[in-house]
């Protein structure tokens, strides 16, 4: 915790300093201030949360105040701010830009924040200033734009690193993988937003401030392709979860076990170090891993098919494999589902996850208080073939954490409602 | 595709001369030829990359071309793209003339727009805000033009009638056009600009991204569906006699909501209500289900159940909406003798009274383990005459004017017809005389 408050004390600390010097200074151009600030706002009002309620998604607001902090000249004309007024402007239009999203309680505000001032801040100290002094008089033409471009790139970088560093001290997720992560998302919308900020810098020195609406555009384009991409893929995890729960409606496995087994299976994977897509493809199979008990003419007593014969859990893996590929999800998830049952040393990953979560799941269940650690000394026994030793170390620490697996599951009340965050009690099952 | 009608052929070079005639003027002395190397090669780059990964057209390029050239230089931008970009299907050559010569066009008629209300000297000297008049002008020329002539090949080419051929072409293109020529106007600006085509290029880059995303967005909606496909069979499989059951039903609750007015969405929304409405079935044991001969009081119990589980498994759908109430309540009926609940009258949800009168019909109209399939008059007949006992009249009359006006032919994609499969098809495919 002691990072979160390095992180937070750092950004109120520079907020405070530049909201000082901005008052003590006055605001220079003020028209160029509130245009960049009314667009920061706009951007923060459609900002939103992806499916996991991490990262934060406010490409139009990031690009706005990445441009602001990069804005050399208007209409031919230098600009008079300075790096304070350009943090104390990004500051006041995020924060009036973030009071429904803090009124409704969605998402946390104070990270996002804290990110915002401290990398428009970095950007902005490191432009403004030599800048002002006539240090880049020199560069002109392509070169000038060049030099946004890399400073824009530098800025990201240490966007990233501050990003994986709160998501580190939220979640307590190993730090390698949530920083290659953030690296992966600078790819794809982190360069749109880098491109959409220096071309804003550009084209304010030469157009003046009607260039703002006409290049905001396409980023709100950016912007609502992502809604609509992130509700889509909201709608199809919840019909992936409804199809898991097919089994559990036939009875052949008990309430809620595919959401356990998928929760705890994320949280193993994570602490292994999976990221991104990987992780999806884990959470999917591990949702329709029993899907295969569907075919079975007889049910296997209680779902539990980890005291089967290896064939009899092959055959089934098989069946639930040949189900999974009718649905049309990545074939990676039918390849996990179909080799779940191997021995480990010939399984991907993300099989032997599963195969040890659901192991584990189905033999602590119903075992009493005592069930989870019983649980886990029978699968460290059978580890010799059946369960992989470092999965099952992980899982270890992962029930270790004081409740911290729980942190993937989508928050409850969070305003979004899955098929995966219904704990389900006491519906009716058939059997 | 292999065959093109000569119809098409014609027309492609008929649309092909005047584009030859749009290339030929000598270019004049104040073309700037690095300018159109770079642009024609970027449009050519954009153009390979893009349309092979997300299948449409990318006209930011050219429109900034529009905004920066002469008309006829503008116009040879378009060309080596369709040259060297791969073609899927034969026959290779008209088709790259198509794509060569039809762009070519538009944009000419874009430049020369623009260049007659002195767009590029605004442009030069970024004289904002004129610079969006002979913008938005260029952009509409270049919108006409592109659609005029994509509504002639429909006509001449396809199923099209000439009179629908255009219809609603201009309007859906108008506003996607416009974004690209938003995008161009800042292409072509900054590459007047001292910083020079490289900041040019950098605008390319969100809308590449946003293409990008679309593009994810909308893979990721056909694994969507696929996906509702395969909850279906899940039941088909379970249930071997009423295979093609779910979408027929689906397809006989849309007639219904579109006869009674509904709008798009609520279609939609009682299409997977029909489709999913026995997803419950995955929950009641095989062996029902497929049980010859009468049930016993215990067994039809179990079966009654099917409509609850239903609606636990898409609890969760969030997007199914009022869906999930149709799979609930698909069971009630009017005077409140039906299950789970004996709801009555209005107390059943509109949706639920819709999948109700489709369920019946398309039972009676298929072959069942019990009975045969009765011919669509006969099960019109019985429908109306438990209309207000069972069925809501308003939904049973809705389905006998839809019938009237276009029969019965239901189309079945989620398996392609098997061999048991045939007096079902026979049967329903009779319509309904007139």
């Amino acid at each position: 915790m002691t990072v979160l408050r390095l992180i937070h004390s750092a950004a109120a600390l520079v907020s405070a300093a530049c909201l000082t010097v901005t008052l003590w200074t006055g605001l220079h151009d003020r028209g160029v201030a509130l245009a960049f600030g009314v667009l920061v706002t706009a951007g923060e009002l459609t900002r939103w949360s992806d499916a996991e309620g991490r990262r934060q998604a406010a490409p139009l607001g990031a690009a706005c105040s990445l441009a602001y902090a990069l804005l050399g000249a208007d209409d031919g004309r230098p600009s008079q701010h300075d790096a304070a007024q350009v943090v104390t402007v990004v500051l006041v239009a995020t924060v009036l830009g973030a009071v429904p999203h803090i009124w409704s309680g969605h998402s946390p505000t104070a990270d996002h924040l804290a990110r915002r001032v401290l990398t428009v801040g970095f950007a902005a100290v490191c432009f403004q200033p030599l800048y002002n002094q006539g240090v880049f008089a020199l560069w002109s033409g392509p070169a000038y734009a060049l030099l946004l471009l890399t400073l824009l790139a530098l800025t990201s970088l240490c966007g990233a690193v501050l990003a994986a560093a709160l998501a580190h001290c939220r979640t307590r997720w190993p730090f390698g993988p949530l920083l290659r992560e953030e690296l992966r998302g600078l790819l794809g919308i982190g360069s749109a937003v880098c491109a959409t900020g220096a071309v804003m810098a550009l084209a304010v020195a030469v157009v003046g401030l009607w260039a703002l609406p006409v290049f905001c555009l396409p980023m709100l384009l950016v912007q609502l392709s992502l809604r609509r991409y992130a509700a889509v893929r909201a709608t199809y995890r919840q019909t992936i979860a409804s199809l898991a729960r097919a089994t559990e409606i036939a009875g052949c496995t008990p309430a809620g076990h595919a959401h356990r087994v998928a929760a705890l299976s994320q949280a193993v994977g994570r602490d292994l170090g999976l990221t991104g897509p990987e992780l999806t493809v884990l959470e999917y199979a591990a949702l329709m891993h029993d899907i295969g008990q569907l075919s079975l003419v007889d049910p296997v007593p209680g779902g539990a098919t980890s005291g089967l014969p290896a064939a009899e859990q092959r055959r089934i893996a098989l069946l639930g494999g040949a189900v999974v590929r009718q649905t049309g999800v990545d074939p990676a998830v039918a390849v996990v589902v179909e080799r779940q049952a191997d021995p480990y040393p010939e399984q991907p990953l993300a099989a032997r996850i599963v195969r040890a979560v659901n192991a584990y799941e189905e033999k602590a269940r119903d075992a009493g208080p005592e069930g989870p650690l019983r649980a886990l000394e029978e699968l460290r026994l059978g580890s010799a073939g059946s369960y992989a030793p470092e999965v099952v170390e992980s899982l270890a620490r992962v029930l270790a954490r004081p409740r911290g697996w729980r942190g993937t599951a989508p928050a409850p009340g969070g305003g979004r409602r899955t098929g995966l965050s219904d704990p389900v009690p006491g519906w009716v099952t058939h059997g | 595709m292999d065959a093109v009608p000569a119809r098409a052929r014609g027309y492609v070079a008929a649309v092909a001369v005047p584009a030859v005639l749009c290339l030929l003027p000598a270019p004049a002395e104040d073309t700037s030829w690095r300018a159109l190397g770079l642009l024609a090669a970027l449009y050519a780059a954009c153009e390979h990359a893009v349309r092979r990964r997300f299948g449409g057209p990318f006209y930011p390029v050219l429109l900034a071309g529009a905004f920066l050239l002469p008309p006829s230089a503008a116009a040879l931008v378009a060309v080596p793209a369709a040259l060297l970009s791969p073609v899927e299907h034969r026959p290779a050559l008209l088709r790259r003339v198509w794509r060569a010569a039809q762009p070519a066009l538009a944009v000419w008629a874009a430049a020369r727009v623009h260049g007659a209300l002195g767009g590029r000297d605004a442009v030069a000297g970024s004289d904002f805000p004129y610079a969006l008049l002979p913008a938005g002008a260029a952009v509409l020329a270049f919108c006409t033009v592109l659609t005029a002539l994509d509504g002639g090949l429909r006509a001449a080419a396809g199923p099209v009638p000439p009179r629908r051929a255009w219809r609603g072409l201009l309007a859906r293109s108008l506003a996607p056009v416009a974004v690209h020529g938003l995008a161009g106007l800042m292409m072509a600006v900054l590459w007047r600009s001292p910083y020079g085509p490289v900041a040019a290029l950098l605008v390319l880059l969100p809308m590449c991204v946003s293409w990008w995303v679309f593009a994810q967005y909308h893979r990721e909606r056909a694994a969507h569906q696929a996906t509702i496909r395969a909850l279906v069979q899940a039941v088909d499989i379970k249930d071997g006699y009423t295979r093609g059951h779910s979408e027929r039903v689906g397809q006989a609750s849309v007639l219904i909501a579109r006869e009674l007015g509904m709008d798009d969405e609520r279609v939609e929304m009682l299409r997977f209500a029909g489709i999913l409405h026995d997803v419950g079935k995955l929950g009641v044991p095989t062996r029902l289900l497929r049980k010859n001969g009468p049930l016993t009081p215990e067994e039809r119990r179990i079966i009654e159940l099917h409509p609850e589980y239903g609606h636990e498994m898409v609890r969760g759908i969030s997007f199914l909406g009022e869906a999930r109430a149709a799979i609930l309540h698909h069971h009630e009926r009017l005077d409140g003798s039906g299950y789970p609940y004996g709801l009555a009258g209005d107390r059943i949800p509109e949706c639920a009274r819709i999948v109700a009168v489709a369920d019946a019909f398309d039972a009676m109209t298929s072959t069942r383990c019990y009975s045969r399939a009765r011919p669509v008059e006969a099960a019109v007949a019985e429908l109306e005459r438990c209309a207000g006992a069972h069925f809501d009249p308003r939904m049973v009359g809705a389905l006998v004017r839809a019938l009237r006006r276009y029969g019965w032919h239901p189309t079945v994609t989620a398996e392609e017809p098997a061999r048991d499969t045939p007096p079902v098809q026979r049967t329903a495919r009779t319509g309904v005389p007139r």
